[in-house]
């Protein structure tokens, strides 16, 4: 297959940043989730190697630990024939006293064109896109956002059910400290789901009800009703206090096991952002059963990480060479 | 011996008077000689100030700075801060225990005081430690500090951690005739918060100061003040909660006095959306609702005083993730724009209305010779062009600080001229 030509999508879009999916609109998230799709097929589903972004560099700052997003990141970059580099914050100097701005800038002045940042503390990619001149994306800032895992939830419903508008789509667990679930929260939202977001209250505030979406405490009540499930990991090293009485509770109420699938309809899919605690937020066989998309999710990760990297880029050319882009 | 000094062509306005006219004013000696003198009692080698279109009020008097002199010295000094004082019209400051050595002994009140005399700016009051080594745990030596000047005692930015302390500390102030300052906030309920817990917060996905926080520890301040009968000012406080509780407990007669923050009445926590560190301030910038809810107390007296809460921190400090930059601002140099620009402008308060708030009251809750124009007391005025709209430019601060969240921002309400002891210290 030939290298697509992407000229039209890059032209609709303008941003030089992908910070959160909040301020995206459904025209913005369609656009990033079409290329995608493209890009995908064009690598033969991530296999092959384009040279769309050749002679570009993209560099990999996490503060935090990651496995999974960290090289999805790496093989996007690589697959469109972009470099890559790596940072990370035990080796870097902020270990040292230097400010996280400092460290960012001074990989900037070695000549990148991307930065790719994971950060423990919400608004971190915010803070890189007024200081630094290239593009940043954000790959997971504290429990804000993780644009990209949202975008690859959706490309992964889309992929499966065609649309998004209508659909009942519930998040489950622990929305309070998760970026994944603010992610989806918008993304979902703006492409026309109806958004259930499910967990004990302690995880769960009701402010989501004033910001336009359903709450419920009990899964049970709401599943029938669900066309997706996405489980989301208790983040225990996010929690100041644990807040369920016990693990051996929190399964009992809230994890996907084949009981429950009995009560879901047919034709669900299950997902989880991963990594996943079996047997507390999901059990084996429904991992790993036929309504699970978990791996199609790591593999559609690479495609819209692709898609981002492409897009940005091409709003960056235009921006520096005095044409019209957000800056 | 100073020169004496006349002020004319300005509108006299003394909320301690009830003054608010045309008219001029001598000062001879570091004293006010007289309002509306005649041609010929005028000395004839008098500076004069024409204060044509201007207030011509009692200096601002500020319940609560930070100095970060000693160990701070670069977040601020008792220079720097005095002179960024004297540019946003006060001529009194608190300078808060917050230092490190800490102002807990009889030395440590003595270095700040004559280093404030140094720097010739602003008057510099001290506010000792409430425990010692601002441990939480022992009484400082109040007695001693308050003899060698220290003019009240508090652990702020800080709640007196415990319940115990506070009460005895009251009970053992009344003796000495000095307030008692505290910051409300129940740790625990606060721990990790850099935010107005709600909303916007949960949006962001940053953890929150919930109002309870607050609440409860005016709840425990309002009462401990009530058993002891001592001298307490609670502030800066930031909640509807906080509101509603002196409202309660003032009509039932208990002597208990608070103060919130100008940012608080202009800002709500949708700024803290950009995530950027100079709208990270403690008590934090909250709803809408709180906001407009502290203003109208601020209108009726429910809270006596605005202090500028001033908080400084250097630039280095200020680049980092939200997490890891500190809670401050530097507020002394906009603190009475702001206020003016979230108050006057809106029609909640006239200007005699806010210049009691920002002077004549703090005087009093402080127990300072000053927030009055009255004659034979202390020649402090502020002199305030109160249609001047102006631009914020951190650039031009005084204040080793640069971190505001009013950067670019328009305000109304400028000081031209701020006089302290019948000396002019300040023209901008």
């Amino acid at each position: 297959m030939n290298v697509p030509d992407l000229t039209s999508f890059a032209e609709r879009w303008d941003r030089r940043h992908l910070l959160d999916l909040e301020s995206l609109s459904a025209e913005e998230i369609t656009i990033l989730l079409d290329v995608a799709s493209r890009l995908k097929e064009a690598t033969e589903g991530c296999r092959r190697k384009l040279s769309l972004l050749s002679g570009k560099t993209c560099a990999n700052l996490f503060f935090e630990n990651s496995t999974r997003t960290r090289n999805s990141f790496s093989l996007a970059a690589k697959r469109l024939g972009a470099d890559t580099v790596e940072f990370g914050s035990s080796g870097s100097s902020t270990a040292k006293g230097e400010t996280f701005a400092d460290t960012a800038k001074t990989i900037e002045a070695m000549g990148v064109d991307w930065v790719v940042t994971r950060h423990g503390t919400p608004g971190t990619p915010n803070l890189l896109a007024r200081e630094l001149g290239c593009c940043v994306l954000n790959a997971g800032d504290g429990p804000h956002e993780h644009p990209t895992q949202g975008l690859l939830d959706l490309l992964t419903i889309r992929q499966h059910r065609g649309s998004l508008d209508g659909l009942t789509v519930a998040l489950v667990g622990d929305i309070a400290h998760s970026r994944t679930a603010r992610s989806n929260i918008w993304g979902l939202k703006r492409m026309g789901a109806h958004v259930i977001i499910c967990g004990p209250p302690t995880l769960v505030s009701p402010r989501w009800q004033e910001l336009g979406f359903e709450v419920a405490h009990h899964l049970d009540e709401i599943l029938p009703r669900c066309d997706v499930l996405n489980l989301l990991r208790i983040q225990f090293e996010r929690q100041h206090a644990r807040p369920f009485p016990s693990v051996r509770e929190y399964a009992a109420l809230y994890a996907m096991n084949a009981v429950r699938m009995r009560q879901a309809k047919e034709n669900i899919l299950i997902m989880a952002p991963g990594p996943i605690n079996r047997g507390v937020e999901i059990t084996p066989e429904v991992a790993d059963g036929p309504h699970s998309v978990i791996l199609e999710q790591v593999t559609n990760g690479i495609a819209v990480r692709m898609s981002a990297l492409y897009l940005l880029s091409a709003a960056d050319d235009r921006y520096r060479s005095g044409n019209q882009a957000s800056a | 011996m100073k020169k004496p000094l006349l002020i004319e062509n300005g509108t006299l306005i003394d909320p301690s008077q009830n003054l608010n006219r045309g008219g001029r004013i001598m000062m001879v000696d570091g004293v006010f000689a007289a309002v509306d003198p005649s041609d010929g009692d005028i000395p004839q080698d008098c500076d004069v100030i024409d204060a044509g279109g201007c207030l011509v009020a009692p200096g601002l008097v500020d319940l609560g700075v930070e100095l970060r002199e000693p160990g701070f010295e670069e977040d601020e000094t008792i220079h720097s801060g005095s002179h960024a004082a004297l540019a946003g019209g006060y001529t009194s400051i608190l300078a808060a225990s917050s230092t490190d050595p800490v102002i807990d002994s009889h030395g440590a009140v003595e270095f700040v005081r004559q280093k404030a005399t140094a720097a010739r700016g602003a008057r510099v009051y001290v506010v000792g430690c409430l425990s010692k080594g601002r441990s939480g745990k022992q009484m400082a030596e109040l007695g001693l500090l308050s003899e060698a000047g220290a003019v009240a005692f508090s652990d702020a930015p800080r709640a007196a951690p415990s319940d115990a302390l506070l009460k005895r500390a009251l009970e053992y102030c009344r003796m000495l005739g000095r307030p008692i300052f505290d910051s409300p906030e129940v740790p625990e309920l606060a721990l990790g918060g850099v935010m107005h817990d709600g909303q916007v917060s949960l949006v962001l996905g940053l953890k929150g100061l919930p109002t309870e926080a607050e609440d409860l520890a005016v709840a425990r301040d309002v009462r401990l003040a009530e058993a002891t009968d001592g001298r307490l000012h609670v502030g800066p406080v930031s909640t509807m909660g906080a509101v509603d509780m002196f409202r309660r407990v003032k009509s039932r007669g208990v002597v208990v006095t608070a103060s919130v923050c100008p940012h608080n009445l202009m800002l709500s926590d949708a700024a803290m959306r950009s995530y950027e560190s100079r709208f990270k301030v403690h008590p934090p910038l909250r709803s809408p609702r709180h906001v407009a809810t502290l203003c109208q107390a601020v209108k009726d007296k429910t809270i006596d005083a605005i202090q500028s809460g001033h908080m400084p921190r250097s630039r280095e400090k200020m680049m980092n993730d939200l997490d890891q930059s500190p809670f401050g601002i530097s507020s002394l140099e906009t603190a009475l724009a702001t206020a003016a620009t979230a108050l006057v402008r809106t029609g909640t308060l006239d200007w005699i209305e806010l210049i009691d708030r920002m002077s004549t009251r703090p005087a009093q809750i402080a127990g300072l010779d000053a927030g009055t124009l009255g004659i034979g007391r202390p020649a402090d005025v502020t002199i305030i062009d109160p249609n001047a709209g102006w631009k914020v430019d951190p650039g031009q601060f005084r204040s080793t600080c640069i971190s505001t969240p009013f950067a670019g921002m328009e305000l109304i309400g400028r000081v031209r001229h701020t006089i302290v002891g019948g000396e002019l210290r300040f023209s901008g």
